[in-house]
């Protein structure tokens, strides 16, 4: 089956050790993790994970069920790109004699959207957030006048479908009581 | 705690007690009801065994004679009864030392609680002396682990985790507890866990899967079932039995779904899998309408999946929804837990008979028997064979013994041949394989079921690598019945060695020691045999024996296990010879 991009997004309970409980789902089998971002949520004390794997989708399932077992996780999900709006961001640090000399960095950086954090005498500070193929973009411009740092955050999205986890609580809180 | 309506008694009862962790650890297990437990001291859990001296008229504790076989016997203990199995160590070592036990208990979904002592909170991280992250080794082999730092947290926490042990899909848990948890005080209370809010053990029955699955069935003209430890789990024997003789089908065994439906029962068709029958695995890929309960398509049970009941359609019983899918897809998943939808599914069936296709199972049943039963139960030429061992504990059982067998060869002879007429009687080590396995288990099934007969089948292999549980065998007077079918091999590598690497028997012969001397080191009634005329008179005296009793008996050294499904191989292309 096709390999492609999946994003899985785990709600789980507040928690120590449950990123290694995930975290070795993946491992067991052999999936690199693309990105990996966690939080908290819109549920007071239920973070969320998001996490980038490259595989078939009788792949994801599988693991989404897997992960779904975890007892601390309150519900999983797989989506394509096409289901989600989502969002990278970048710091890119940048020697500043290049940037005050060459004044096409600055024309990079309004023609991409992206901003600067932070100006010293040294260096510069620029973020970008957008698209995976928009930060490279801009890192691909950057690269040759002397790009002294670059870091990349995990994806984070947001479902164009509902993702009904408060109904879930209280039903999982109507099924304790009543078992 | 201040109760306003309860009467003076009431208030006294509910009223919190202040406790160190390490006693709160003991009353939970009292609270739930816990009586024996399996374990072994050391520096990081000594608080909890000084509490365990205090309330020894309370609770049993198995001094084990290494950490695994306080597993095993926990398993053991655990199979047999249907109850949560509690096995206690120390931390480093000690915590290791569980590993096996806990992944066996892992996959083959056995309730187990384990226990284990930790370091100071302050000396966590700091490799201080026997620690080890017992919670980050254990997490990929327990349904769910957690550190304790504060005494305080323990009542809440060993709830949740016999809670969690024991319902829905069963599963080990490990709790790991500081030292300084165990000695600081908290004001102690218990209640029981009614639920945890991410968790749900059973999923929500779909009525319109089983509409769905009786229509399959109802109009299948050859319908199998193969029924797996779910049924067990699920405590839904006699329901599984009602649907099999009112639909008439045919049904088959897992290695751990034996004893589920009695050995003899008309329309058991006997054991799928890699040594399984002739008939169900073959027939496997001739019948129109597959029905798996409460088994997970193992591996071995289905051989090569490409080739696995492509021509029928499948009906998947099962309690955990990763399952369904996982190794074989379903065309009707039924997810719930057996009980429930066995009971369901009951009102749709329609009576009916499938007398001719039943009848290609006993044609096949023959030519299995005529090619290989016959032979290994009435041959009578050479040595002494396995299966005549195994048939000589049923003729003397009458098939009410509980068989607890290690891994390898003897494993799939005494499950083969061992004849079952209660649940709960057939105790093996499926899913992890784990040779050593027999031994401890059998204290534990002996303990958890004092009243029945429980008899160890090992190899000489499996045998030594827990043979120190004799010391817990003499020790506690358990009397458990132990068999050594001894060939001087790793019989099972022994075998793939003769079939596909040419013979050439790389490290599996085995020079034994005097295993009847050594059993009677450690004060236990033992005898050897090594003739067939021996063997009747050994095993009566050994099941008659009110204490322990080894018994060694020298088997073929070469003898082979057929059938077989060669790895990569179909079900249907078992081989006979």
């Amino acid at each position: 089956m096709e390999k492609k991009n999946y994003t899985v997004s785990i709600y789980t309970e507040n928690n120590i050790g449950l990123l290694s409980r995930i975290a070795a789902i993946f491992l067991k089998r052999h999936i690199n993790i693309e990105s990996i971002t966690a939080s908290k949520s819109e549920v007071n004390e239920v973070m969320r994970f998001i996490i980038v794997v490259k595989v078939s989708e009788e792949q994801v399932k599988k693991i989404v069920g897997q992960i779904e077992k975890q007892i601390e996780v309150i519900r999983a999900y797989y989506h394509t790109d096409e289901e989600l709006i989502f969002q990278e961001t970048a710091l890119y640090k940048v020697n500043s004699a290049e940037f005050v000399e060459d004044l096409t960095i600055q024309d990079f950086i309004k023609e991409t959207n992206a901003r600067i954090v932070t100006v010293t005498s040294k260096f510069f500070v620029i973020e970008k957030t957008g698209k995976r193929h928009e930060i490279d973009n801009l890192y691909d411009k950057l690269k040759p006048y002397g790009l002294m740092q670059f870091v990349r955050s995990g994806k984070i999205a947001v479902s164009k479908n509902e993702m009904p986890i408060s109904s879930i609580l209280e039903d999982f809180n109507t099924i304790n009581i009543n078992s | 705690m201040e109760v306003k309506t309860a009467s003076k008694e009431k208030i006294i009862k509910q009223a919190p007690t202040t406790v160190s962790g390490a006693e709160a650890v003991i009353k939970c297990l009292l609270e739930e009801g816990i009586d024996t437990i399996y374990g072994y001291p050391g520096g990081a859990i000594m608080p909890v065994y000084d509490e365990l001296y205090k309330y020894q008229d309370k609770i049993h504790h198995v001094l084990t004679r290494h950490e695994q076989g306080a597993t095993h016997a926990a398993q053991g203990y655990a199979r047999v009864t249907g109850k949560v199995g509690v096995c206690i160590a120390t931390s480093g070592p000690g915590a290791t030392n569980l590993v096996t036990g806990i992944a066996d208990a892992q996959i083959d979904s056995t309730p187990l609680v384990c226990i284990t002592g930790q370091v100071g909170s302050h000396l966590l991280g700091s490799d201080a002396f026997q620690e080890t992250d017992i919670v980050g080794i254990s997490t990929p082999v327990t349904k769910w682990n957690y550190q304790v730092t504060k005494a305080e947290e323990i009542p809440e926490v060993l709830a949740k985790a016999f809670y969690i042990a024991r319902s829905g899909r069963p599963g080990p848990v490990l709790i790991d507890i500081t030292k300084d948890a165990q000695f600081a005080t908290l004001d102690f209370t218990y209640k029981k866990c009614a639920g945890i809010r991410s968790y749900k053990p059973f999923p929500k029955v779909n009525l319109s899967e089983i509409e769905r699955a009786a229509e399959l069935i109802n109009s299948a003209k050859k319908p199998m079932i193969v029924f797996g430890q779910g049924v067990i789990l699920g405590g839904a024997e006699d329901l599984f039995q009602q649907v099999v003789e009112k639909a008439g089908i045919p049904a088959a065994w897992t290695i751990l779904g034996l004893s589920a439906l009695a050995t003899d029962h008309p329309l058991n068709v006997g054991m799928v899998g890699m040594h399984g029958n002739y008939g169900p695995n073959v027939l496997t890929n001739e019948c129109d309408v597959l029905i798996a309960i409460g088994m997970r398509f193992d591996d071995r049970v289905t051989g090569n999946l490409k080739h696995y009941a492509k021509q029928a359609k499948v009906i998947h019983f099962e309690i955990d929804p990763a399952e369904i899918d996982k190794n074989v897809k379903a065309d009707v998943a039924v997810l719930g837990d057996v009980k429930e939808t066995l009971q369901l599914l009951l009102g749709f069936l329609k009576p009916k008979h499938h007398d001719a296709w039943h009848q290609e199972f006993k044609d096949m049943y023959k030519i299995e028997y005529d090619k290989i039963i016959n032979n290994e139960l009435n041959g009578k030429k050479g040595k002494l064979g396995m299966a005549e061992v195994i048939d000589e504990i049923n003729t003397t059982s009458k098939g009410d013994a509980i068989i607890v067998s290690d891994v390898g060869q003897h494993q799939m002879v005494a499950c083969r041949y061992a004849k079952f007429n209660q649940t709960r009687s057939n105790v093996t080590s499926g899913g992890l394989g784990t040779m050593g396995f027999a031994l401890p288990a059998a204290i534990g099934a002996k303990m958890g079921m004092p009243d029945r007969q429980v008899v160890a089948i090992i190899g000489d292999g499996g045998y030594q690598m827990t043979i120190q549980e004799l010391g817990t065998i003499f020790q506690t007077k358990v009397p458990v019945k132990i068999v050594v079918l001894n060939n001087g091999f790793l019989g099972m590598v022994r075998q793939w060695q003769q079939l596909f690497f040419d013979k050439r028997y790389a490290s599996t012969e085995l020079i034994n020691p005097d295993f009847v001397a050594i059993a009677k080191g450690y004060h236990i009634k033992a005898k050897k045999v090594t003739e067939r005329n021996k063997l009747q008179e050994a095993i009566k005296e050994m099941m008659d024996s009110p204490e322990a009793y080894f018994l060694e008996v020298k088997v073929e050294q070469e003898e082979n296990v057929f059938p077989m499904i060669p790895t990569g191989a179909a079900v249907s292309d078992i081989r006979l010879e």
